[in-house]
């Protein structure tokens, strides 16, 4: 009995000292952690103090008012809203089934040295600076826009009241294009990633069973589908976000049209523009309010997301 | 021998990081604290404000040290907005803006400070009308009514009498005009719809003046180089940017009306002409607009760039380098000005800003 005593007290030593290092791992990454959600909580307060004049002037009036007049000291943030809204949207709309395709015959179909080569290439546009996509948009895309594509749509889908109005090459569809192209890498690199990790004996299984590649493929997709949603999600979180790229070619115009040819406006934009010269207190503390409003534009978007992710996955656990 | 050479490469940038950091902690500790011994030590003046000027300042500051190479001028183009903002706030040593100092800002600083801001003209800058008109060799003359027309929506199309009958001889087309604006806050626009509401009280009243404008019609690029792109890009479409930018890219401008009938094409001459015309009417503070100023051959939207200094210097070695800065910028530094494309001050203005120079002053000790 006493033998055991030693190599006992030993080991409650090692014990104590794994314990101590744990402590302070734990603790430390804990205080980074709160670091995270301190700065979230400091943004956001901070903003929420500087935009107390234009809170206290407009109200709630600010949300649903599209009157935009610095001049006037009159501020409404409709328009952005809605500009931010309609091109993020429109981005989402277009990039989806591209990733969506790129990423299944990256990760199903693809020979190896084409998935290499293509993957290399995605991950290079996800790296372009976005003030490179701005001036493409103004000098590419703007004028095939114009000349080609905006022609186009007026020709067959001209009743569509999204499709009217003269044809000037930027606008919202140009905008939501250029986000389109920009969140197509992160959408694509992550759908990739889900469903590479969706186990091969799965697919085996459904061509045992007779199934045809298409199947499969389908399968394999209804298995990924919250990862793939989170990866549209975080798509749209850039796309809402983006500014200097969508401020080149949306047009800039404080307005509200249904037609996708008319020029608009985004949050993230009339911030850019406007603040390094807005010396107005309202103006200022409006423009804050705009950011206040984004960051709960953001949040709202993340939250219904999260909801989304959580009722799809829990369908697929009761399956 | 390479790797030598990257050994050396870094030990330079980390000296350097080193001394930027090091000049960074001296100035926020000589400012926070006001520690004399530290105050010595930092004698860089800093400067912040204007974008439109930037180049012609950094040539003047690059310029001055060869006369004085004691003074260590550092200026950061951030904006009009921001350049007073900092200078009110006195985080910078002098500010700068295209836009004068209206008189509650004026009295503000008063009362926070109990010393004036002054307010002094540096170089004469304008906006010009650029265009798309595929095929056409001339150049356009474009009336006052015709500007505040194609601007506030009331003139859509190029072949509109407002513009045919001011050029006899051109063909215009029959194409809508796309009109593009500045979507940015600047001087520029400023200094354009300054000049749309003294032509026309209507654009006064219902569009208005000042840096960020809701626009009745068209669409908003950022920057000149912005608007440039959207009109090079758009046929039929119309922009304003400012004059030295036009100059420097090559971009064909509309000749403008002046009050006086004529029409007239944007030059250094006829810059520094809009400003000699309008010296008898220059308020004491020297903050005035100079657009539509009337007299002949004037380009109608041109318009004056400040910086800004207090009037009573905290720091008399600063206010004195300050003071021969701009004595120097505005007479032998006008023939670079001149050089880069800006617009100097006439004589007679300059007289003025010699005169106001002279009120600087450490506690009442002139400088």
């Amino acid at each position: 009995m006493n033998k055991s005593i030693p190599p006992h007290g030993t080991e409650k030593v090692i014990i104590s000292r794994k314990k101590f290092s744990d402590l302070i791992f734990e603790n430390l990454t804990f205080v980074f952690a709160l670091m995270i959600l301190g700065i979230v909580l400091w943004i956001i307060y901070e903003m929420y103090f500087y935009s107390g004049e234009s809170r206290s002037a407009f109200g709630w009036e600010f949300i649903w008012s599209n009157e935009w007049e610095p001049v006037r000291k009159e501020f409404g943030a409709l328009a952005f809203v809605y500009g931010t809204a309609v091109s993020s949207i429109l981005a989402l709309i277009i990039a989806l089934p591209l990733s969506l395709g790129v990423a299944i015959f990256l990760s199903e179909l693809a020979p190896k040295i084409i998935k290499s080569t293509l993957s290399f290439v995605i991950e290079i546009l996800a790296a372009i600076p976005s003030i490179i996509f701005g001036f493409w948009g103004i000098f590419v895309l703007a004028p095939f826009m114009r000349s080609d594509l905006q022609p186009f749509l007026q020709k067959y889908f001209g009743y569509l009241p999204f499709f009217q109005g003269t044809p000037l090459g930027t606008g919202l569809l140009t905008a939501g294009i250029i986000l389109a192209i920009m969140i197509i890498p992160i959408i694509t690199a992550i759908s990739r990633d889900v469903l590479k990790a969706i186990p091969q004996s799965q697919r085996e299984a459904a061509y045992a069973l007779g199934a045809t590649k298409w199947e499969a493929i389908k399968m394999a997709l209804l298995n990924a589908k919250s990862g793939i949603l989170g990866a549209t999600v975080l798509g749209f979180g850039r796309a809402v976000g983006e500014t200097m790229a969508v401020t080149m070619v949306i047009g800039n115009r404080a307005d509200i049209n249904i037609s996708f040819f008319e020029p608009a406006y985004t949050m993230a934009s009339v911030i850019a523009n406007e603040f390094a010269e807005a010396s107005e207190i309202l103006h200022l503390s409006s423009l804050i309010e705009v950011g206040l409003l984004l960051f709960g534009v953001t949040f709202l978007i993340n939250s219904f997301a999260r909801l989304l992710i959580f009722s799809v996955t829990r369908n697929a656990e009761g399956r | 021998m390479t790797k030598h050479n990257l050994y050396l490469i870094m030990k330079l940038t980390l000296s350097v990081v080193a001394v930027i950091l090091f000049s960074v902690i001296l100035l926020s500790c000589s400012r926070k604290s006001g520690n004399p011994l530290l105050k010595k030590g930092s004698e860089q003046i800093n400067g912040a404000g204007a974008t439109f000027p930037f180049p012609v300042y950094s040539k003047w500051v690059h310029e001055f040290q060869k006369v004085n190479p004691k003074a260590k001028i550092n200026y950061q183009s951030i904006g009009s907005g921001g350049g007073i903002r900092q200078v009110t706030e006195k985080t910078v040593d002098f500010g700068a803006s295209d836009i004068p100092l209206s008189k509650p800002q004026q009295d503000e600083i008063m009362s926070k400070y109990s010393t004036r801001l002054l307010q002094f003209p540096t170089v004469i800058g304008s906006v010009v009308l650029t265009f798309n008109l595929p095929g056409l060799q001339n150049n356009i003359n474009l009336t006052q009514n015709a500007v505040v027309g194609i601007y506030s929506g009331s003139i859509k199309k190029w072949n509109d009498t407002g513009i045919v009958n001011s050029n006899p001889g051109v063909n215009f087309p029959d194409k809508e005009i796309v009109v593009c604006f500045r979507s940015d806050g600047s001087g520029t626009t400023y200094v354009f719809t300054d000049f749309l509401g003294k032509v026309s009280t209507d654009w006064r009243e219902k569009v208005g003046v000042g840096q960020s404008i809701r626009f009745p019609v068209g669409q908003g690029a950022k920057g000149n180089e912005g608007v440039t792109g959207l009109v090079k890009q758009i046929e039929y479409s119309i922009g304003y940017v400012e004059y030295v930018y036009a100059v420097q890219n090559n971009l064909n401008y509309a000749n403008i009306q002046n009050p006086a009938g004529q029409f007239v094409t944007p030059s250094i001459e006829s810059l520094m002409k809009a400003a000699e015309y309008s010296v008898n009417d220059m308020p004491d503070d020297l903050g005035q607009s100079i657009t539509n100023s009337g007299g002949d051959n004037t380009y109608p939207i041109s318009s004056y760039t400040y910086i800004m200094v207090y009037e009573n210097q905290d720091d008399p070695v600063k206010g004195g380098i300050l003071k021969s800065f701009l004595l120097w910028a505005v007479t032998e530094g006008s023939i670079f000005a001149k050089n880069l494309g800006y617009a100097p001050l006439p004589e007679v203005v300059i007289q003025k800003v010699k005169g106001r120079l002279n009120l600087l002053n450490h506690n009442g000790k002139s400088l």
